[in-house]
């Protein structure tokens, strides 16, 4: 994975100033995506996964104060100049948000909307536009893509714009894409449909994706990473498959746990992470997940856990009673 | 076909049949549809969004008046009760929404907010009401002297929905609809707010509509299932029975889209295709036929009917794959 990293994110810091004090969403952050791979990001609401993801897109609030590095292809996201970046965004980098209608404009119409992204980045006529707009809302399965050129957003399902929202990212053949919580509004079903149609898509074009969710089963058979934040911070990252193997993080554990198993019987309660992640700006001293940590003890009210290695390859965690190996602690 | 749960149900649905007009057209949201619930019991319902499972709540409750059929709760046919009558039985029946913020009215007091309810059922004492809504507020696991005096906003979206659990258990009723009340919920919030309400299940003595759309979250909690499609019943059983041998083929759909935190398991390559049709114009016979791989002639003639596929397990369809 070292050859062609596409995305390395460098200690990336987004403070936010509110009248409770400084928030800050994002805690000395470090990432890489290898050209046409795929990282997952996970965690619950709130830990600063959407904060994360704008810090790369350099889409942050205005009042916010980021600071790190985001190499993009060679160039320093947070210090590139606005038209520069604006360009990079519709072309080389590309994003689907949770609500598609972030992204859609209610009183353009879909063609608009698509025909007008592919023209300003990709020299195409009108009607070359208009084909290529028709054969993306084919790809993402669309049914009769023609007539949905002339519809509006509000003519369409919660499943169907995201489609329409996944073309429109799709239009200029981003080399990143980046899904924040694309399927956290649907169904089980279109949830399942969107996230093959995102997988298909970024084998077919090489492209490069980071999905964002808090749901461990979305990221566990799509991507070939996953990194755990918590509180602002990255907590756990490993290839998937040795994270699911072996998680060593109490975290991931906990997340892991709590999900619904489809084997347990009705009425097994579940194994809940007790009470909340902590105030965002009101940092705690030691390590942030220790309040409702079934692990702490010692330093971990009292000292800061670093991402440290595991002795699997690429497996980094913060913690210092991590699970013991073998121990296979999830059920 | 009557789906029988127990000799005596709390609740039992009769060819119940709901529809909307919308310009002129008629939505057909919930069309026949039979179903019981036993005293205590917990029947999960799910099926994608639109198919009428938020309307099939609303009917329950007499929130939308019914084109045919019987609503029988306690024994008594909701459909035809009127004024006070009603009122003293819906008084019985409460529910739970999806998005727990929205909800909630952002201008009210959380303890004016839990005690309105008793306010409206004639409660005039505002000790005993203090009382009844400090208790139900510690049941549902939060700090009453911390939260009656403060608004909605303050509060996280697992917070808001202890609120609204607490709001509907506030009167003591006997059967709660829980309209996908942890659909909004991230991961950690929603095993937390689906173990309290096992927990007031039992306290409370209660019997529960639960409604998602996440089969994996309806197992969890229920007792029997009953999966819809587009307005009509499309299979009931067992909640374990259902999973291990489902009948209905749009049931294994569900079930296969299901994502498994299981990096060795790959994503089944089987969920349904496209989106369910128009409630407008359902398909003709089995209404699933469109995205159904089984589908044949027959299946766009005949409308099929509930059958028992094993003991307690009922689908509808032509070819069930058990
Ligand atoms: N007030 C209304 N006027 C017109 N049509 C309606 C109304 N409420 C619901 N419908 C339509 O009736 C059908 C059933 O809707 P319902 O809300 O019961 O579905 P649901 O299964 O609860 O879906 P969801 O999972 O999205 O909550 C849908 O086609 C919906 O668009
Ligand atoms: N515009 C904003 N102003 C102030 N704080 C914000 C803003 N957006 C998000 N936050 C805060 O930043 C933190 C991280 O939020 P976010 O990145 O949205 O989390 P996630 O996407 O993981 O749910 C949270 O504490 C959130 O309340
Ligand atoms: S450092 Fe301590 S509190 Fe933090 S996760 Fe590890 S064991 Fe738990
Ligand atoms: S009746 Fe036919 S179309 Fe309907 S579910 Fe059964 S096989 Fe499929
Ligand atoms: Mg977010
Ligand atoms: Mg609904």
């Amino acid at each position: 994975m070292s050859s062609g990293v596409l995305l390395s994110v460098e200690d990336v810091v987004v403070d936010l100033p509110t009248p409770r004090g400084n928030l800050r969403a994002v805690d000395h952050v470090d990432l890489a995506v290898g050209a046409g791979r795929t990282l997952g990001i996970v965690g619950e609401s709130g830990c600063g996964k959407t904060m994360l993801s704008r810090a790369i897109l350099q889409l942050l609030p205005r009042k916010a104060r980021p600071s790190g590095r985001v190499m993009f292809d060679g160039q320093d996201l947070l210090r590139l100049p606005a038209e520069k970046l604006r360009r990079l965004r519709g072309r080389s980098l590309a994003v689907v948000f949770q609500d598609p209608m972030t992204s859609l404009n209610p009183v353009l119409t879909i063609g608009t909307q698509l025909i007008e992204t592919i023209r300003e980045h990709l020299e195409l006529d009108l009607a070359e536009a208009r084909q290529r707009g028709v054969d993306l809302l084919a790809a993402v399965g669309i049914p009769a893509p023609e007539q949905r050129l002339e519809q509006y957003p509000h003519q369409l399902s919660g499943g169907m714009r995201q489609r329409v929202a996944i073309a429109i990212a799709l239009s200029c053949e981003p080399k990143l894409l980046i899904a924040d919580e694309p399927t956290t509004a649907l169904d089980v079903t279109i949830q399942a449909q969107i996230l093959d149609l995102l997988a298909r898509e970024q084998r077919r074009r090489h492209m490069a994706m980071i999905i964002i969710t808090h749901d461990l089963g979305v990221v566990a058979g799509r991507t070939d990473e996953v990194a755990v934040m918590y509180a602002g911070r990255v907590v756990e990252r490993a290839p998937t498959s040795a994270l699911f193997k072996q998680m060593r993080m109490p975290y991931t554990e906990a997340l892991l746990a709590a999900l619904p198993k489809l084997d347990a019987a009705p009425h097994t309660p579940l194994p809940a992470i007790s009470g909340r992640p902590p105030d965002p700006t009101r940092p705690l001293k030691g390590c942030s997940f220790a309040p409702r940590c079934r692990y702490a003890a010692g330093r971990c009210n009292t000292e800061k856990p670093s991402l440290s290695r595991a002795e699997t390859p690429g497996h980094l965690y913060a913690c210092f009673h991590p699970i013991e190996t073998g121990a296979g602690a999830v059920a | 076909m009557m789906l029988q749960a127990a000799p005596d149900p709390l609740l039992r649905v009769e060819n119940l049949v709901v529809e909307y007009a919308v310009g002129g057209k008629t939505v057909h949201a919930v069309s026949d549809v039979s179903i019981e619930i036993a005293r205590g019991e917990t029947l999960g319902l799910v099926g994608e969004s639109g198919c009428g499972k938020s309307t099939l709540g609303r009917a329950v409750l007499q929130l939308r008046p019914a084109v045919s059929g019987k609503v029988l709760f306690d024994g008594h046919d909701l459909t035809t009760m009127q004024g006070e009558a009603l009122r003293r039985m819906r008084r019985r029946v409460q529910l739970i929404f999806q998005d727990p913020i929205a909800s909630l009215n952002p201008r009210r007091r959380i303890g004016d907010i839990v005690a309105e309810p008793l306010v409206i059922s004639g409660v005039k004492d505002p000790g005993r009401r203090s009382q009844l809504v400090h208790d139900v507020l510690s049941a549902v696991g939060l700090d009453p002297a911390l939260v009656i005096g403060r608004l909605p906003h303050e509060f996280s979206g697992g917070q808001c929905q202890r609120i609204c659990i607490a709001r509907a258990l506030v009167l003591n009723p006997d059967f709660v609809i829980c309209d996908e009340p942890v659909s909004a919920l991230d991961v950690s919030i929603r095993a937390q707010i689906l173990n309290l309400l096992e927990e007031m299940k039992a306290r409370y003595g209660l019997t529960l509509l639960f409604i998602a759309h996440d089969l994996a979250v309806v197992k969890a909690v229920s007792d029997r299932v009953a999966v819809m499609y587009l307005g009509r019943l499309c299979e009931v059983g067992p909640s374990e029975q259902l999973f291990a041998r489902p009948a209905h083929p749009y049931t294994a759909l569900l079930i296969d889209a299901i994502p498994v935190p299981d990096p060795d398991i790959r994503p089944a390559e089987t969920v349904p295709v496209g989106e369910p049709p128009s409630p407008i114009a359902p398909p003709s016979g089995c209404r699933f036929r469109t995205r159904c791989p089984r589908a044949d002639a027959r299946c766009a003639n005949e409308v099929p009917e509930l059958r028992a596929v094993a003991p307690g397990q009922f689908a509808a369809c032509h070819h069930p794959l058990v």
